[in-house]
């Protein structure tokens, strides 16, 4: 093709486009969605944290510490299958602020602040594609304790919606490692704080172990815990024994963690050098 | 010369009054007023942590100026940055293009969050691709493209509605000759279709091919602005650089060279090197008459456009020095 040719096509590119009605938060949000879903695409790699960990933590706790805990393994996973599903989840939205800082230190996040749209999408599409994270490694936890021997109480609507408080908590939760994730330079960076916070948050909740042999003062911290309401909540839905106050709290600690983290988040986002 | 008609009869593309931006006590943007007219090509050149991107980044919506104020294709940037987005589009210094995508799924992304429907995206995608020559790495992980072609893709996706105003930074930075020609010809193509273009560099080269008028930054502040032929007649009309075949001489030949030219001799860093301004190119011949009398043998010599150096030598009587390092890892 010769210079002239290309240069016309070119020109003929750049005429003036008819803009199209504005697209709101949700359709943008949703594309930012599509977006993130697309790079599981060509980094399959970055959904092992939703496949392999689930499985690891439960076949290890389950079959180190099961028979120790509760007399026999099959005991214990009635007990351990709903907390590991909280216990996977709430791991896997340290994740978010690592692949919001990623994505951030590339540039690309310069371009999508300058469009005219609805400005926290390209967080909240962020945040709808982990869900989708969650929901994986919700199924994965699920159906492998269903293979080892978990034999829920409740209903498969009961079941559902345990799995549905789990990722409202972890979509809530997922708020304040973008709040890391803004605030910190480099992703390792991020990876380290945000696990050295979830650690005690989830191993003093009453995840693996009941707490009453634990002393008086941990035992307080450990019920007042947001992790073990969900985990109780959850453990209640699975067992057919709904427990409604701890609902509640979740859906209460949720709203807080939204309220007050996300306008912290899109502060620095907007404010981001 | 007719500025103040210009700018005042003209519409502005950009308007700003006394901005200023802060990182902390450093002053990275330090009072910069523009006038900039629309449907021109307007350069920032400058060294790098000189305040280039920083103001571009101001003038964008993506960072809030501490003072100042500026109106950007008629709007207020503090007041209307929605209105303002919709007037323009930026192409960053560091790509800013989704190195994890294909070349269509780019474009389609920033078509789709224009608000086109899914099969208008994906023809404006095609359209673009092909139009700047890169339908045959459509379907190629963006990781996997030359820095020519990610610029070019980064220019296609602000291009999807072709905006009245295009920050591009640095857009040639790193690439190779015939890549920076192909974004020369891109940038001239598209300020014919009457979109205005405020690019940055730190070649004087470029801005004197690209741009129609130049504002020259330092430390945060402009310093010189003016069409390139205003800019270089301040510098000089060029620069005498010599190189001898006896390193020894070198003192007395810089003697020589003075006393010729009237103007100060630098020493290189190249220990056989001098380089001296010009106040015109006859004056030349003369000082290498004068070192031929005096049996000083030349290996070689020339007669160079000012370079980006020599503006900031006789600028502010000082080099150009890279302040990257001294600001920090920027984020």
């Amino acid at each position: 093709m010769s210079e002239e040719q290309s240069m016309a096509k070119m020109r003929a590119a750049l005429v003036e486009q008819e803009r199209p009605p504005r697209p709101n938060g949700i359709a943008t949000s949703l594309t930012f969605a599509w977006r993130a879903l697309l790079k599981i695409k060509y980094v399959p790699e970055q959904l092992l944290d939703v496949t392999f960990f689930p499985v690891m933590f439960t076949l290890m706790f389950t079959y180190l510490f099961g028979g120790a805990l509760a007399g026999s393994t099959s005991q214990y996973l009635q007990f351990l299958i709903p907390g590991i599903l909280v216990q996977t989840v709430v791991f896997t939205t340290v994740y978010t602020g690592v692949s919001l800082n990623d994505d951030i230190s590339k540039g690309t996040f310069d371009r999508f602040r300058s469009l005219p749209i609805w400005s926290p999408s390209p967080l909240v599409g962020a945040l709808i594609a982990d869900t989708v994270r969650y929901t994986i490694a919700s199924i994965i936890v699920i159906v492998l304790g269903l293979i080892l021997g978990f034999r829920p109480a409740g209903t498969i609507l009961e079941i559902i919606a345990g799995i549905i408080l789990v990722l409202i908590f972890a979509f809530s939760l997922s708020w304040i490692f973008t709040v890391i994730g803004l605030i910190l330079q480099t992703s390792k960076a991020v990876m380290g704080i945000s696990m050295t916070l979830l650690f005690p948050v989830t191993f003093a909740s009453n995840i693996f172990v009941d707490p009453a042999t634990m002393p008086g003062w941990l035992r307080a911290t450990v019920n007042a815990n947001p992790v073990s309401m969900l985990t109780t909540a959850v453990r209640g839905l699975m067992g057919g024994r709904v427990a409604f106050t701890e609902i509640i709290w979740v859906l209460i600690a949720s709203a807080v963690l939204i309220l007050i983290f996300s306008p912290i988040t899109m502060y620095l986002y907007r404010n981001k050098r | 010369m007719n500025n103040d008609l210009d700018t005042h009869n003209q519409p502005l593309a950009i308007k700003a009054i006394g901005l200023v931006k802060r990182f902390g006590k450093h002053r990275a943007v330090d009072g910069i007023d523009l006038a900039i007219p629309q449907g021109i090509v307007y350069g920032f050149l400058g060294p790098n942590g000189a305040g280039k991107t920083t103001t571009m980044k101001m003038l964008a919506t993506l960072l809030k100026p501490d003072e100042g104020s500026a109106q950007v294709m008629g709007h207020d940037l503090l007041k209307e940055p929605d209105a303002v987005r919709t007037r323009v589009s930026l192409t960053g210094q560091f790509a800013s293009v989704d190195e994890d995508l294909n070349g269509i799924e780019n474009l389609i992304l920033i078509a789709r969050l224009m608000g086109y429907s899914s099969r208008i995206a994906k023809k404006r995608a095609s359209e673009l691709l092909d139009a700047f020559g890169l339908q045959d790495a459509a379907k190629r992980q963006v990781k996997k493209y030359s820095g020519g072609m990610r610029r070019r893709l980064d220019i296609a996706a602000s291009m999807i509605i072709r905006p009245d105003l295009l920050f591009l930074d640095e857009p040639t930075t790193g690439l190779d000759p015939r890549s920076r020609n192909q974004i020369w010809d891109i940038v001239r193509a598209l300020v014919t279709t009457g979109t205005t273009v405020l690019l940055t560099t730190q070649y004087l080269d470029e801005a004197d091919q690209l741009a129609d008028r130049i504002a020259v930054i330092d430390h945060g502040k402009i310093i010189a602005e003016g069409t390139s032929g205003e800019l270089k007649a301040s510098v000089g009309s060029g620069v005498l650089h010599v190189r001898l075949l006896d390193p020894s001489t070198r003192a007395q030949a810089q003697q020589l060279l003075s006393d010729a030219l009237g103007t100060p001799v630098r020493l290189s860093s190249d220990p056989a090197a001098l380089a001296a301004q010009l106040a015109g190119t006859k004056a030349a011949s003369k000082a290498l008459a004068a070192l031929d009398a005096n049996q000083i043998e030349v290996s070689e010599f020339s007669l160079g456009q000012p370079s980006l150096d020599e503006v900031f030598l006789t600028l502010t009587g000082k080099p150009a020095e890279n302040e990257e390092q001294k600001e920090g890892a920027k984020s």
